[in-house]
């Protein structure tokens, strides 16, 4: 652990990757708490421009509502999306995942079909279906972003799975008469996580991605504010009020290269041969 | 005994009387957009608002309506009203030609109103009280009604009653006639190609009844599916006049600033759209009629209008617009006051209860507008959930009483017989509709004053009947009325008298010149 921490500071990207994801985490758990006011309530006149007036530093929207607190309240919806999202993923995934890879035969194929049916499916095209089916809410929003990015997961889970159950202490585990559970649980598992936990980090950064698609479009759940609604809202009046759009479309650019930088770090500390070769 | 009413020759003058301030030019071609491109164009059969739209030069009704909606001659010259007002002699215009040259007389008039009951919702409900009508010549027309019916000179515009040629129509299949495709009318323009998806054209009638007029040549229809390519559109010069709604409202500010534009507010007073929010009166804390005055204390309607509506409008005072007929301000008001929603909702012991909002799915404006209503509620203490819904999915949710408040706007026209009782009368209460009496308000004294207002004469008793209604109304609150609405149209300068009616643009070109 010690190590993975060691190497994980000595990657530039991981270091600016944790600061930003740390400021961001910050911002949606505590910022709420230094704007009691709700980011829907109008509070100056409409289009004030940014720099303008202390109170609302970024300037207004066409209703008069504070940018900044918008910002800071679509961080919470915006990083609790990409979060739950991806966790929800990776209990679907994993274990499917797993399953294919560790019993192969029939229950590969019948397993790897099934996830092929979501993958040949355009998966922004399939989000938009599921929530326009669902009605727009946090909860449809977060399952189907669940739904159209776990199946990358479970095609990865089942790579590292096959190779690592022809390991020798995976065969002496079998030998010794181990259950099926115990082995993928405590001997395959733990020794597969590394390219999980990478392409986790870079999930939330997809899923919040997806998520700001979905808002722009009118698929927000429309009693939370977020940043991909902020900048839909926005985009009819670019031309009068360009700060409307730009700044909450540069939160999401920033939380996601954040997120990204992470994922580089993590791959770098995860495979120590790849990192140690690198120095 | 009949007695005469000559309305119509004075207030003929006084509508042309802007133009003599300077003489109309003849010749030029308008481009104008048309959003969206309408399903048809024979408007005794499509009434949609972009039917209505181009077809309104194309076809005509018997009457006009000025702003102030008094009725104008068209086809008819001349109208006459007996004592008991139970019988309406119209003298129609002589010389006038449908467009393939053939006389307009009585024999049309009888021909249209036997289709229009078959073809027309509005015209067939507007023609309930009729008896029968008759054609003692080929030059007059007589209505009979089985009572005094208030409104009935208010249901003659071109697009609740137009004219149709029986020489086309009669003994074919409607809904299959060829000349729905290339409608003929006795209107100052007439149909000339219709490209789908990219323009309408329509040139000058030269044997129009009204020498000299048209004064414009050619009218294109521009048909622009995105609302900011219609903004650049009217930018860049291909297009002349953006009617009301044709592009996004806060485009309209920007595109009004420009060069050699006008802006105009008119021509809506006879349809008098009014936004309100349907409140469902059946169950929850809105059943309680001071949370219903509560809500209407709680919404900053002038911040409504000011902002999301760019300034257009009026703040509604009660169920009638200010355009409609024997409408009064003259009720109890409900100014922007939170404190005072507060204490009626404390009054009326609401704790909390979600309340579900359902907004318009029309467009930006529209989601904006139920935003910042949601805001103003909750901000008095209301647990406001916005249910995010399509066009379809919301009607049927308010037409299923599925709702507790939901955003709409309708058309008035003019009378509070014609649009405002079926809102609000209990006979109106019809599941699975839309624009009836969905919030299930219910009570006598209502639907009597409605049932007598429709009938009782003269005008002076009509107006007491229906200010007590209004008055009535607003202390109840069935739902929360918030705008007047305005759709601006916006032009060259030098489109003049383009909108001289309470029709406005739905009618306009008859006296529309270009100044070049």
């Amino acid at each position: 652990m010690k190590q993975f921490w060691k190497s994980m500071l000595r990657s530039p990207s991981g270091v600016i990757g944790l600061i930003i994801l740390v400021l961001a985490i910050g911002v949606a758990v505590f910022g709420p708490m230094l704007f009691p006011n709700s980011p829907w309530r109008m509070v100056q006149r409409p289009f004030l421009p940014p720099f303008t007036l202390s109170t609302v530093p970024l300037g207004t929207d066409a209703l008069g509502r504070d940018v900044f607190a918008g910002l800071i309240f679509g961080a919470r919806v915006s990083l609790l999306v990409g979060l739950v999202s991806t966790l929800v993923a990776l209990v679907v995934g994993v274990p499917i995942g797993a399953m294919a890879g560790y019993f192969g035969g029939k229950t590969d194929d019948a397993l790897m079909r099934f996830t092929e049916f979501f993958q040949t499916i355009p998966s922004f095209a399939l989000a938009i279906v599921l929530v326009a089916i669902l009605q727009p809410s946090i909860y449809s929003i977060v399952a189907s972003i669940a739904v159209v990015s776990w199946p990358p997961v479970a095609r990865l889970v089942r790579g590292e799975v096959l190779s690592l159950r022809t390991r020798e202490y995976v065969q002496a585990a079998v030998v010794t008469g181990q259950s099926n559970t115990w082995i993928i649980l405590r001997e395959i598992l733990p020794n597969a996580l590394s390219p999980v936990i990478v392409l986790a980090s870079l999930m939330v950064a997809t899923a919040i991605l997806l998520e700001s698609s979905l808002a722009f479009l009118g698929l927000g759940d429309p009693n939370l504010i977020s940043w991909g609604y902020m900048v839909g809202a926005g985009r009819t009046v670019i031309r009068q009020a360009w700060w409307i759009t730009v700044f909450p479309g540069v939160a999401i650019l920033i939380s996601v290269l954040g997120l990204n930088l992470i994922g580089e770090g993590l791959n770098d500390a995860l495979n120590p041969r790849l990192s140690r070769e690198g120095r | 005994m009949l007695k005469r009413v000559l309305l119509g020759l004075v207030l003929a003058c006084g509508l042309t009387a802007p133009a003599l301030a300077q003489e109309p030019k003849t010749g030029g071609v308008i481009n104008a957009v048309i959003q969206p491109e309408p399903p048809g164009l024979m408007l005794a059969m499509i009434q949609n608002g972009p039917t209505q739209m181009v077809s309104g030069n194309i076809f005509e009704g018997l009457l006009r309506y000025s702003p102030k909606l008094e009725p104008l001659p068209e086809l008819a010259e001349s109208w006459s009203v007996s004592e008991d007002a139970k019988t309406y002699t119209f003298k129609l215009r002589k010389g006038v030609t449908w467009h393939d040259g053939k006389p307009f007389t009585a024999a049309d008039v009888l021909f249209s109103i036997e289709m229009l009951k078959q073809t027309h919702a509005r015209a067939r409900n507007n023609l309930a009280q009729v008896d029968k009508v008759e054609a003692p010549d080929d030059y007059t027309v007589v209505f009979t009604l089985k009572q005094p019916f208030g409104p009935f000179l208010g249901i003659f515009e071109v697009g609740s009653m137009p004219m149709v040629p029986k020489h086309l129509y009669e003994g074919t299949d409607w809904k299959t006639n060829a000349y729905n495709n290339a409608p003929v009318g006795t209107g100052p323009f007439m149909f000339k190609e219709w490209q789908k998806g990219s323009f309408i054209r329509l040139v000058k009638n030269p044997n129009y009844y009204e020498k000299g007029k048209p004064y414009i040549d050619e009218i294109y229809w521009q048909i622009i599916p995105d609302a900011a390519a219609r903004s650049v559109a009217y930018e860049t010069g291909k297009v002349d006049v953006l009617p009301g709604g044709s592009v996004e409202n806060f485009d309209v500010p920007r595109l009004s600033k420009l060069k050699d534009t006008c802006v105009s507010g008119a021509g809506w007073e006879f349809f008098s759209p009014l936004a309100w929010l349907w409140l469902n009166n059946r169950q929850g804390p809105l059943a309680d009629k001071r949370v219903r005055q509560a809500i209407m204390y709680a919404i900053d309607r002038d911040f409504a209008k000011d902002v999301i509506w760019n300034g257009l409008g009026k703040v509604a005072t009660g169920p009638s617009a200010s355009t409609i007929k024997y409408y009064t301000g003259d009720v109890p008001k409900y100014p922007y006051d939170p404190a005072k929603a507060k204490a009626l909702l404390k009054e009326a012991g609401y704790k909390g209860e979600k309340i579900r909002l359902l907004p318009l799915a029309y467009g930006e404006t529209w989601q904006r507008w139920g935003e910042a209503v949601k805001q103003n509620l909750m901000d008095v203490g209301m647990n406001i959930e916005t249910i995010a819904t399509d066009v379809a999915g919301g009607n049927q949710k308010i037409g299923d009483w599925d709702y507790d408040i939901a955003f709409t706007y309708l058309y008035q026209y003019g009378d509070p017989a014609l649009g405002v009782g079926r809102n609000y009368v209990s006979s109106a209460i019809a599941k699975g509709q839309v624009f009836n009496n969905v919030e299930g308000y219910s009570n006598p004294e209502i639907d009597k004053l409605f049932a007598d207002g429709a009938v009782a004469t003269p005008d002076s008793k009509r107006k007491e009947i229906y200010e007590k209604a209004q008055k009535i109304l607003v202390e109840d609150v069935p739902v929360a009325w918030m705008l007047e609405l305005q759709f601006p149209t916006i032009m060259r300068c030098k489109v003049k008298n383009l909108i001289t009616t309470g029709i406005g643009v739905n009618d306009g070109f008859k006296d529309a010149w270009l100044d070049k």
